[in-house]
C-alpha cells in the first residue's frame, strides 16, 4: 500500500503494507493511531486488499441510475433553535461552538 | 417526544443477561393506531428526542437527538410503545453485535452465542420476548444476519421504500431501515407503519424512473408505492403457482447444515404448488467485494462529521494514547493548537477498532490513484449485480437463498480476522447492491440453532417476499 497523495495505483503491491503505510492514511482520514494498532492494521489490511484485488476482473458496466434529482422551491423552514444545536457541543460559547484555537 | 421518568424494566434478569438495550426507557404513546399495544425496540441509530442515541459507540456515549427520526414519530403516530434502544455493533459495522462499546449481546437461543449483526440488539429482544417488534438497519444484512441468527423474521425494504431521516448515516446509498416480527404478518404490520413517503428524505421521492409521468411543471408524479400496498395482508402464505429462483452461486457457499434446512424448505414450498428454477448470478462473485469498498468509502465520508465539537467525544478531552505514541504531531496538548490534531484525537478516543478499519480502508479506496482501482471497479460491480438479478426475475417471482451461509458462531471466534467476518454476508450485500427488498425468515433448526431463509424481490416487490416467506413459516 503506497498512498502517497500523488500515488500510482500501478506500483501498489497489496501484499506488502507497513505501519508506516496506515500511520499517513491515518493522517489522511485524522484519526490518531498508536504502534499496536499500526502494526495490527498493516497485517489485516494486507489480507482486505488483497481480497479487494478481484475487482480488476469486473468488466465496464453501463449503470442507469435509479434516482433522478428532483429539484423543489426553497422555502424557509424552522430548524433547530441555537440552544438545541448547541445542546450536545462539549463547549460552547456565547452562542457559538467552541474548538481549539486554530494557528 | 416525552419520556416517563423512571425507565421500566421489562423482563429483569433475563433481559440483563442479554444485553441487547443501550438504554432502557419506556415511552407510552396515546394515539390509537395499528400498533396500539405493541411494544417496539428501536436501534441505537435511529434517533429518539430527548432519549440518548449512542450508535453503539463510547464517541456518541453523551448523544441526545433534538429530533425524532421519521420512523419513530410514525411508531408514535400508530399507537406504539417504546421500550428501549437496542445494542449495535458500532454505527452497524460489524456482523455479531461484538463491536459495540457497551459489550456484546448474548444470542438468546444460545448465549454463547452472538446475535448476529448490526442489528443484534434488536432481533434478540424480539427473539426472548423483550418487544413485540423492533427496528434495524440494514446496509449489507445487518436485518436479516440477526433475524436468521436469533430465529426471527426481519424485512430489508427497497431503496427508498423507508425514510432515512434521522438515521446515523453509515453508507447512505445502501441502507434502509428495516422492520422484525416474531411472525412474517407481524412484521410486514410494522412495514406498513413505517414505510412511505417523506419530504425529509429525497430518495423516497418514486418518480421517473419508474415511469411516473412528469406533470406540466416537469415534475415527476411521486405516488409511492407504500400508499397502494398492505403488506401486513400479504402475508397470507398463498404462493399456489409462484416460481422461485434458486441462484446456484449462493448455494455453493454454504455449510452442509445450512443447505439441508434450506432444501428442506423448498421441498415443502414444492409441496404448496411453487415451481422452483436454477438461476445464475455470475456477478455475486465479486460482491462482497464491492460492497465493502463502497461501504467503507462512504463511512470515511459520512463519519468526518464526529469532529468533537459539535457532539461526541472532544479532542481537548480525549486521552488516546501516551504524547510518544501520538506522534510528534500531537506536541501540544489538550485543546489548543491545530484543529486537525484535536480533531485526530477525539477520533482515536472515540471510534473502536472496526471503524477506525473501515474508515481508514475507505480513505485508502478513494485516495488518489486508488479511486479507479476500487472505487470506481465496485460501482461497476454494483451495476454487474444490479443487471444480473433483473434477469434472474425475469425466470422467477422471487429468489430464495439460506440467509446466512453458517449457524451463529461463538462469541469471540471471530472478532481478530475482519476478512473471515465479511465474507459471512456473501448471500445478503447483493441484495443492498441492487437496491432490492428482502425477507428473512426461520425455515428450521440444526443443532439446536436457528437457520434463517431469505427471499428477495424485484424492486418494491415487497408483498411478495413477504408471502414466500409467510408459507415458509407454516
Amino acid at each position: 500500500m503506497t498512498a502517497t497523495d500523488e500515488g500510482d495505483a500501478s506500483n501498489a503491491d497489496a501484499d506488502a503494507v507497513d505501519p508506516d503505510e496506515v500511520r499517513h492514511v491515518a493522517d489522511l482520514a485524522r484519526v490518531d493511531l498508536d504502534d499496536d494498532e499500526a502494526a495490527a492494521f498493516a497485517e489485516q489490511f494486507a489480507d482486505v486488499l488483497d481480497y479487494f484485488a478481484a475487482l480488476d476482473e469486473v468488466p465496464e458496466v453501463e449503470d442507469e441510475p435509479d434516482l433522478v434529482n428532483v429539484m423543489r422551491a426553497d422555502e424557509v423552514r424552522d430548524g433547530l433553535t441555537q440552544e438545541e444545536a448547541l445542546a450536545n457541543a462539549p463547549d460552547s460559547e456565547a452562542g457559538f461552538f467552541k474548538g481549539p484555537t486554530v494557528s | 417526544m416525552s419520556a416517563d421518568d423512571a425507565p421500566t424494566h421489562r423482563g429483569g434478569d433475563a433481559a440483563d443477561d442479554l444485553n441487547a438495550f443501550i438504554t432502557r426507557e419506556t415511552v407510552v404513546s396515546d394515539a390509537d393506531g395499528p400498533l396500539a399495544g405493541k411494544t417496539v425496540a428501536v436501534k441505537d441509530n435511529i434517533s429518539t428526542e430527548g432519549i440518548r442515541t449512542t450508535c453503539g459507540s463510547a464517541m456518541l456515549e453523551e448523544y441526545v437527538p433534538p429530533y425524532d427520526a421519521t420512523v419513530v414519530e410514525r411508531l408514535r403516530g400508530a399507537g406504539a410503545t417504546l421500550v428501549g434502544k437496542t445494542n449495535m455493533d458500532e454505527f452497524g459495522m460489524g456482523g455479531t453485535t461484538e463491536t459495540s462499546a457497551f459489550g456484546p449481546t448474548s444470542n438468546p437461543v444460545d448465549r454463547e452465542r452472538v446475535p448476529g449483526g448490526s442489528s443484534g440488539g434488536s432481533a434478540a429482544a424480539v427473539a426472548a420476548g423483550e418487544a413485540d417488534l423492533a427496528l434495524g438497519s440494514d446496509t449489507g444484512g445487518s436485518v436479516r444476519n440477526p433475524a436468521a441468527f436469533c430465529g426471527v423474521v426481519g424485512i430489508k425494504p427497497t431503496y427508498g421504500l423507508v425514510s432515512r431521516y434521522g438515521l446515523v448515516a453509515y453508507a447512505n446509498s445502501l441502507e434502509q431501515i428495516g422492520p422484525f416480527g416474531r411472525s412474517v404478518e407481524d412484521a410486514a404490520a410494522l412495514l406498513d407503519v413505517i414505510a412511505g413517503p417523506d419530504e425529509r428524505d429525497a430518495t423516497t421521492r418514486y418518480d421517473a424512473a419508474e415511469g411516473g409521468a412528469p406533470d406540466a411543471a416537469g415534475v415527476p408524479d411521486d405516488t409511492h408505492p407504500a400508499e397502494a400496498t398492505a403488506y401486513a395482508a400479504a402475508a397470507d402464505g398463498d404462493v399456489e403457482g409462484m416460481t422461485v429462483g434458486v441462484p446456484t452461486e449462493l448455494i455453493e457457499g454454504a455449510d452442509d447444515e445450512v443447505v439441508a434446512v434450506f432444501e428442506d424448505a423448498l421441498a415443502d414450498l414444492d409441496a404448496q404448488g411453487v415451481e422452483t428454477v436454477e438461476v445464475s448470478l455470475p456477478s455475486v462473485e465479486h460482491a462482497v467485494q464491492a460492497y465493502y469498498v463502497i461501504a467503507m468509502s462512504e463511512a470515511s465520508s459520512n463519519l468526518a462529521r464526529f469532529d468533537g465539537v459539535r457532539y461526541g467525544v472532544s479532542g481537548s478531552e480525549a486521552t488516546g494514547g501516551t504524547e510518544g505514541e501520538r506522534g510528534s504531531s500531537s506536541e501540544i496538548d489538550g485543546g489548543d493548537g491545530n484543529w486537525n490534531e484535536s480533531f485526530a484525537r477525539a477520533r482515536e478516543e472515540g471510534f473502536g477498532d472496526e471503524v477506525k478499519r473501515r474508515i481508514l480502508l475507505g480513505t485508502y479506496a478513494l485516495s488518489a490513484g486508488y479511486h479507479d482501482k476500487y472505487y470506481k471497479k465496485a460501482q461497476d460491480a454494483r451495476a454487474w449485480v444490479k443487471r444480473d438479478f433483473d434477469e434472474a426475475f425475469a425466470e422467477a417471482d422471487v429468489l430464495a437463498t439460506p440467509t446466512m451461509p453458517v449457524l451463529p458462531p461463538k462469541r469471540g471466534e471471530s472478532l481478530d480476522d475482519p476478512l473471515s467476518l465479511y465474507l459471512m454476508d456473501a448471500n445478503t450485500v447483493p441484495v443492498n447492491l441492487a437496491n432490492l427488498p428482502a425477507i428473512s425468515v426461520p425455515a428450521g433448526e440444526r443443532e439446536g440453532l436457528p437457520v434463517g431463509m431469505q427471499f428477495v424481490g424485484p424492486a418494491f416487490g415487497e408483498a411478495a417476499v413477504i408471502r414466500a416467506g409467510s408459507a415458509v413459516e407454516e
